[in-house]
């Protein structure tokens, strides 16, 4: 009831502001003044709606929230849909081979052979899940903070035009050398800042992504400067020459792959000493060490898987846009792919990948929102922080098997 | 007490001093912990009993002083200014006084973390998985699972453990610290916050340990009850200095220690 009392008196405010806008009209041809009370109606009633919406919503939130920390085992109680999926391994084999045929087949359904638009819209953001993966990595796992995480990118991108253009290296050659390069530069980051935490870790991975592009930009006899380097060369496929829409296919198919290893292993390394040793570093850091944890060795490992998927994936970006300049590798770029690991879900593989996608497709495809798009990328994300601070999918943890018979054995001692 | 002089020393703190700016937390404290012992620190709120904890295991670097570490078998440390890490590796491990577990991990993650020092995956073999990795993770996994059964935690093992009770997340940090193969076990305030019935079950779990787990341990403790019964020796801490030591008969009887440990109690 006092929902209703407040979304009343919420709407009633709102319709006293717009009166002057929305309800008075001079009409300067016939010098009559209009009262369109329809308008002040309408913003009555939405302002009530959204009122109304609102209070309900976090009122709701409010309860859950309640509920859940009277509640022991939250966990135990109710399963979310991929709680169910992940407990469930048949089911969930068959939605991965299912989701696996139709990104197979994807690219043959949507292109023809003049128009394969949307195999090269789907590449980009395929690349921009990759960058989600590799940073939640760092982030998620490691709980590193890096605004700068697109100058690895960068470095892969540079690597590839590098040694493609100067010594004529093939792009399978490039494409680890481009990872290894970009690892080697999450641990030349890494050293500097091992002792950092909070802001200062966060200036300090923003001025390193600043110093990596000033650099691009300035040092133009090599990096060709801010016009970028050109021409560089297409994937290679043993040699045969590809149309224009085979192309674009066969980086999709080299991407795709890239996304299948990026989750493949880091999933392996999620559920291993190394990835526990992560989380825990994440989770309390004086905990950690206390532990018998190696600090610096964990931080640095984090930065430098990180960054490897960054390296890797920037040689297929440069290799597909066959063109790169400083101007590809921005702040917002960085900005970009942290929101896809925070709103994914810290950790959590689904949550970035369904991110990452929602993130990347949606302005390609809502082209007539463009001017719209920060602002409902901005409202997302303030919704996002309200109702689901922890991210669209929860990370979960992996139920260990142990010996159930000795467990048996121990409950029939007691 | 003679017949301690005939074990092996573990532990040899000597002038231990721990300035924070103008405060000196500690001052010039000395403490001895020899095999299979359980030996006591007590003293009012705020006599840098945790600083001295957190100097032992480096959190802190002392201002001055020397630890040394004796483990068996192997040669004698100084171990001032070492890493957390190294000397956790080299033996000795703790707990916290306020709880520092990892809530977003499962109980029994939470004690596998303490095997980490103790295995040696390395990222490539985490990522191809090969046998000698599988093996390790199998050991771990039920190393961690039969410390789980022995604080009395497996049935929880797959929860979170910020979801555990207070008194259970105290028992899961001496497991995580007992997974790292510790032949000291430094334990901060283990029953603050337990009830009395938990407080009787942690009584026998650290007798227990002492004697499964070949550990000595040295506790920190507010309850006089627990540490009477079950140390075989008191160190007593007031303003950072050390005021007295002895069995727990002579503690209890100590003119100083009634003023100050006693006194204070009284006063509260
Ligand atoms: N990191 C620190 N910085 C400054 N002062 C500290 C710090 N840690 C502890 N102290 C001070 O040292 C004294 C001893 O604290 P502590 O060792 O926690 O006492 P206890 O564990 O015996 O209750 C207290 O006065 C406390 O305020
Ligand atoms: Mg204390």
């Amino acid at each position: 009831m006092t929902h209703v009392k407040r979304s009343l008196g919420i709407a009633l405010w709102f319709m006293f502001l717009t009166l002057p806008l929305m309800v008075v009209r001079v009409n300067t041809v016939s010098r009559e003044i209009e009262w369109r009370w329809h308008n002040m109606a309408l913003v009555g009633i939405c302002a009530f709606a959204i009122a109304w919406f609102w209070q309900f919503s976090i009122e709701r939130r409010m309860s859950k929230l309640a509920q859940v920390s009277n509640d022991k085992h939250p966990e135990l109680k109710k399963p979310t849909w991929t709680q169910r999926l992940a407990a469930d391994p048949v089911l969930s084999r068959r939605v991965l081979i299912a989701v696996g045929a139709l990104a197979m087949v994807f690219p043959w359904l949507v292109s023809t052979g003049q128009n394969f638009y949307h195999v090269n819209v789907m590449v980009s953001a395929l690349i921009f899940v990759v960058l989600g993966l590799g940073l939640n990595i760092t982030v998620g796992l490691a709980g590193l903070l890096d605004l700068g995480y697109i100058a690895f990118f960068a470095v892969g991108a540079y690597t590839y035009a590098l040694l493609a253009k100067t010594f004529g290296m093939g792009f399978w050659t490039c494409l680890p050398l481009g990872g290894l390069m970009g690892a080697l530069f999450g641990v030349v980051l890494g050293f500097p800042i091992l002792r950092l935490r909070g802001d200062y870790l966060a200036i300090v991975t923003l001025g390193f992504a600043s110093i990596t592009k000033i650099v691009l930009e300035n040092w133009d006899t090599v990096f060709g400067g801010a016009a970028g380097i050109a021409n560089i060369p297409r994937p290679d496929f043993f040699g045969v020459e590809l149309t224009g829409r085979e192309k674009a296919v066969y980086t999709y198919y080299i991407v795709l792959g890239l996304v299948a290893l990026a989750v493949l292993v880091t999933t392996r390394l999620k559920n291993s000493r190394i990835g526990r040793a992560w989380m825990a570093l994440r989770e309390d850091e004086i905990a950690c060490v206390a532990m018998g944890v190696d600090m610096a060795r964990t931080k640095l490992s984090a930065y430098a898987l990180g960054a490897f998927w960054a390296g890797l994936v920037g040689v297929v970006f440069a290799a597909h846009n066959n063109f790169i300049n400083p101007d590809s590798f921005t702040f917002m770029d960085s900005a970009m792919i942290l929101a896809m690991v925070v709103l994914g879900g810290m950790g959590s593989i689904l949550g970035v990948i369904i991110a990452a996608l929602a993130l990347k497709l949606m302005p390609e495809y809502l082209r007539a929102f463009a001017e719209y798009r920060m602002l409902v990328f901005g409202a997302v994300m303030v919704l996002m922080m309200i109702f689901r601070p922890q991210g669209l999918i929860n990370d979960m943890r992996r139920k260990y098997e142990y010996d159930t018979a000795e467990r048996e054995d121990d409950d029939g001692g007691k | 007490m003679a017949a301690n002089d005939e074990r092996k020393k573990l532990l040899e703190v000597s002038g231990l001093t721990m300035d924070f700016g103008g405060l000196r937390a500690v001052d010039n404290v000395g403490l001895d912990i020899y095999e299979g012992e359980i030996v006591a620190l007590i003293g009012p709120n705020g006599a840098g009993k945790t600083t001295f904890f957190n100097c032992v295991t480096g959190i802190y670097e002392p201002t001055r002083g020397d630890v040394k570490m004796l483990p068996p078998g192997r040669p004698a440390r100084r171990i001032n200014g070492m890493k957390p890490n190294r000397i956790t590796e080299l033996g000795m491990a703790r707990t916290f006084q306020n709880i520092r577990l990892f809530p977003a991990m499962t109980v029994l993650e939470n004690v596998m973390i303490g095997r980490h020092c103790r295995t040696s995956t390395s990222i490539v073999d985490a990522i191809f998985g090969g046998r000698k990795a599988a093996a390790e993770e199998r050991e771990s996994i039920d190393k961690s699972y039969q410390l789980l059964k022995k604080v009395g935690l497996a049935e929880v093992a797959d929860e979170f453990s910020r979801n555990l009770s207070y008194g259970a997340q105290r028992r899961l940090e001496i497991a995580r610290a007992l997974a790292t193969d510790p032949f000291l076990l430094l334990l901060d305030e283990p029953a603050a916050g337990m009830n009395p019935q938990e407080t009787h079950e942690l009584d026998a779990l650290i007798t227990r340990i002492r004697a499964e787990e070949k550990v000595a341990i040295l506790l920190i403790e507010h309850d006089m009850k627990l540490v009477m019964n079950i140390s075989d020796r008191i160190y007593v801490m007031e303003y950072g200095k050390e005021i007295a030591q002895g069995t727990p008969q002579q503690i209890k009887e100590n003119p100083k220690v009634i003023e100050a440990y006693l006194g204070e109690e009284a006063h509260a």
